[in-house]
């Protein structure tokens, strides 16, 4: 896709050239040359089509500078716009309260209780804090067991009760041994679920009241495709949750949920995934999760060899 | 849970009592299609098709119209070349019948086995694990549970031990014991990784050892929320280790899995199983004319 928006780029400044304002006529292509390529990268398609409407709207009139061709600063336009819109949020990371309880949620197999191991070597290591993680997790198969390794391999301790099946109560639980053995930071890792699944819902929502979280993030793979909208707003009328992690941003897809996400419930990416190993936590850098959407490489440069 | 309305009912959506090809009703196919994850290329592809086979503004009975749409779009989907799969039956003469299951992180491969192995099971088959994901955190634990769950028995070594290694010892006790179907869990791995691609293809000559025409399956799962990103996986898997079917977990959800299609279309590579929920009894049989259906069920 790179290639090809790339190459679609160029005929239009070939094309173009010398035309002083975009008008609807000279950016038809580029506008269904973009939604095709977000869609692509898997934003949703009803987004991807009111995100270039809107856009074009926007870039209506706008003054071409003669460098670059009317489709050019239209695909910049683009950028500039997706960054804003996945960046605008200011994104702080509320770990106040003692205990700051931070709770995990998501679909199964996002990536939540290796998150929940990054998380907390980050806060131990770079933060200086010291957590809990709590395996309130009571349905996956050795899903305690998994915990108890990170928290191991990252020497930070982990609260779980093996025979409780009340996770409202394991939560509890975890945050009076927190307040006993002073940590500061609670993070309980949950068990993976779908949007609806009503008592599995209902299961995490009362968790959020129990314990009244300083955060609550919503653990999504980055690899998801159209379903993203629904399964981000079921969670976020749910929780209303604070932030969203993106995971598995290792691979090699160009993650367009990023975009429907933010469209959807305007939450910020506090976090995003990139391995395995519990190292692998980085922050978010809109500009690029942006550029990487689109499938270019960076605008400015292909700008400036025009 | 999938519903049993048939295709009629629940196209609605996309061609709201329609009976002519006009571009409305084609521009709802192509917003069903790529809502499901199909991805443009093969949603194009579909609707050339159907635009061939029926010129537009052509009047058509509505069941008629629903038909040609669902029968081009099945048409896109390749059949396994041997059914025996469909009874958890071997093919004839294989024994055991080996099983290697790869993916990229998550997508269900340890639960598709404990599904798998408590199908073939109950169909009389002796099962045995192989626990050859030695990486992800308790992966051992996880698939010994689901070994006991059903009832069958493991071969697992230490968690970072050698992968290949699990996977002889696992194919080699089959042999010994005249086992009847041996399944492999492999760890998760990105495709772009190549170092870990190519564990899969030493786990696939180590096995060659033992019986040099296993694995019989190469069983490629894929998470059904994924979009499309998947064909890349299966492109990448397929380069890898020859995938031979594919498995679609997490399709209780409201996802689709519709970037099978784009699989099928590029790759031709039969779908044999969708994964309906986290419990062993929650596996069926792919069946080409449901999975057409659900993906144009409303959300
Ligand atoms: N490559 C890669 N793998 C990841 C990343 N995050 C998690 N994983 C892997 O993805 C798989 C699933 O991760 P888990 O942390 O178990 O996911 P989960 O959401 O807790 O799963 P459930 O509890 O079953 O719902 C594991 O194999 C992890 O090692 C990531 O950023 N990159
Ligand atoms: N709802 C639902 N959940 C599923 C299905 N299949 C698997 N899961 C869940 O998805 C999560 C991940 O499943 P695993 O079997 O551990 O996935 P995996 O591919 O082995 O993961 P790694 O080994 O970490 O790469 C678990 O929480 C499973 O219970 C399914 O068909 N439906
Ligand atoms: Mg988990
Ligand atoms: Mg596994």
């Amino acid at each position: 896709m790179f290639q090809n928006l790339s190459e679609r780029l160029e005929t239009a400044f070939k094309n173009l050239k010398g035309e002083a304002r975009i008008t609807d006529l000279n950016i038809a292509n580029t506008v269904k040359d973009i939604r095709r390529a977000l869609i692509d990268a898997d934003v949703n398609y009803k987004i991807a089509k009111e995100f270039t409407d809107k856009i074009k709207e926007k870039a209506m009139g706008e003054k071409v500078l003669n460098a670059i061709s009317p489709g050019q600063l239209m695909v910049k336009i683009v950028q500039d716009e997706l960054t804003e819109l996945m960046g605008g949020q200011e994104a702080e990371f509320n770990i106040s309260g003692n205990p700051a309880v931070i709770l995990i949620a998501g679909l199964q197999g996002s990536g939540k209780t290796t998150f929940t191991g990054k998380l907390a070597n980050y806060l131990k290591t770079k933060k200086g804090k010291s957590p809990l993680v709590v395996a309130a997790d009571i349905y996956r198969p050795a899903a305690i067991d998994q915990l108890t390794v990170l928290a191991g391999q990252i020497g930070v301790d982990i609260y779980a009760e093996r025979e409780n099946k009340d996770a409202v109560a394991i939560a509890l639980n975890a945050i009076k041994q927190a307040k006993a053995t002073n940590k500061n930071v609670v993070i309980i890792d949950t068990a993976g679920r779908l949007a609806v699944d009503e008592a599995m819902m209902t299961e995490v929502a009362n968790i959020k009241a129990a314990v009244n979280p300083a955060e609550i993030l919503f653990v999504v793979d980055s690899m998801t495709g159209q379903d993203a909208v629904n399964t981000a707003k079921a969670f976020n009328d749910r929780l209303d949750f604070s932030g969203v992690v993106l995971t598995k941003l290792d691979g090699d897809t160009r993650g367009g949920a990023a975009l429907t996400i933010q469209y959807t419930v305007n939450k910020p990416v506090k976090f995003v995934s990139s391995g395995e190993k519990m190292e692998t936590l980085d922050v978010f850098y809109p500009a690029r999760m942006a550029q990487r959407i689109l499938g270019m490489g960076d605008i400015a440069s292909l700008v400036e060899k025009a | 849970q999938k519903t049993k309305e048939g295709f009629l009912s629940k196209i609605t959506k996309a061609i709201a009592g329609k009976s002519t090809v006009d571009e409305e009703v084609l521009d709802n196919l192509e917003d069903a299609l790529v809502g499901a994850d199909v991805g443009i290329d093969t949603t194009i592809q579909i609707i050339k098709r159907i635009e061939a086979r029926v010129s537009r503004d052509k009047y058509l009975g509505s069941g008629e119209l629903n038909r040609i749409l669902q029968e081009e779009i099945q048409q896109v989907l390749v059949d396994a070349p041997e059914q025996s799969y469909r009874n958890f039956e071997t093919p004839a003469g294989i024994k055991p019948y080996v099983i290697l299951v790869v993916g990229v992180n998550g997508v269900g491969k340890t639960t598709t086995i404990g599904k798998l192995a408590h199908n073939y099971k109950k169909a009389g088959h002796e099962v045995i694990l192989g626990a050859a994901d030695t990486f992800r955190a308790a992966a051992v634990d996880q698939l010994t549970i689901w070994s006991e769950r059903v009832g069958v028995p493991i071969v697992k070594q230490a968690m970072g031990s050698d992968p290949s290694a699990v996977a002889f010892d696992t194919v080699q006790s089959a042999v010994a014991k005249n086992a009847g179907v041996v399944i492999i869990d492999t760890a998760g791995r990105l495709h772009n990784k190549a170092h870990l691609m190519e564990e899969l293809g030493k786990i696939k000559r180590v096995i060659r050892k033992v019986i040099p025409d296993a694995p019989h399956e190469v069983l490629l799962v894929l998470d059904g929320s994924t979009g499309q990103n998947a064909l890349e996986q299966a492109r990448q898997f397929t380069a890898a280790t020859d995938v031979s079917a594919l498995a679609i977990t997490k399709l209780d959800g409201t996802a689709k899995g519709g970037v099978v299609l784009a699989i099928a279309n590029q790759l031709k590579i039969p779908v044999k199983y969708i994964g309906v929920g986290e419990k062993m009894e929650d596996l069926l049989i792919f069946d080409k004319h449901e999975f057409v259906d659900s993906l144009f069920k409303a959300d």
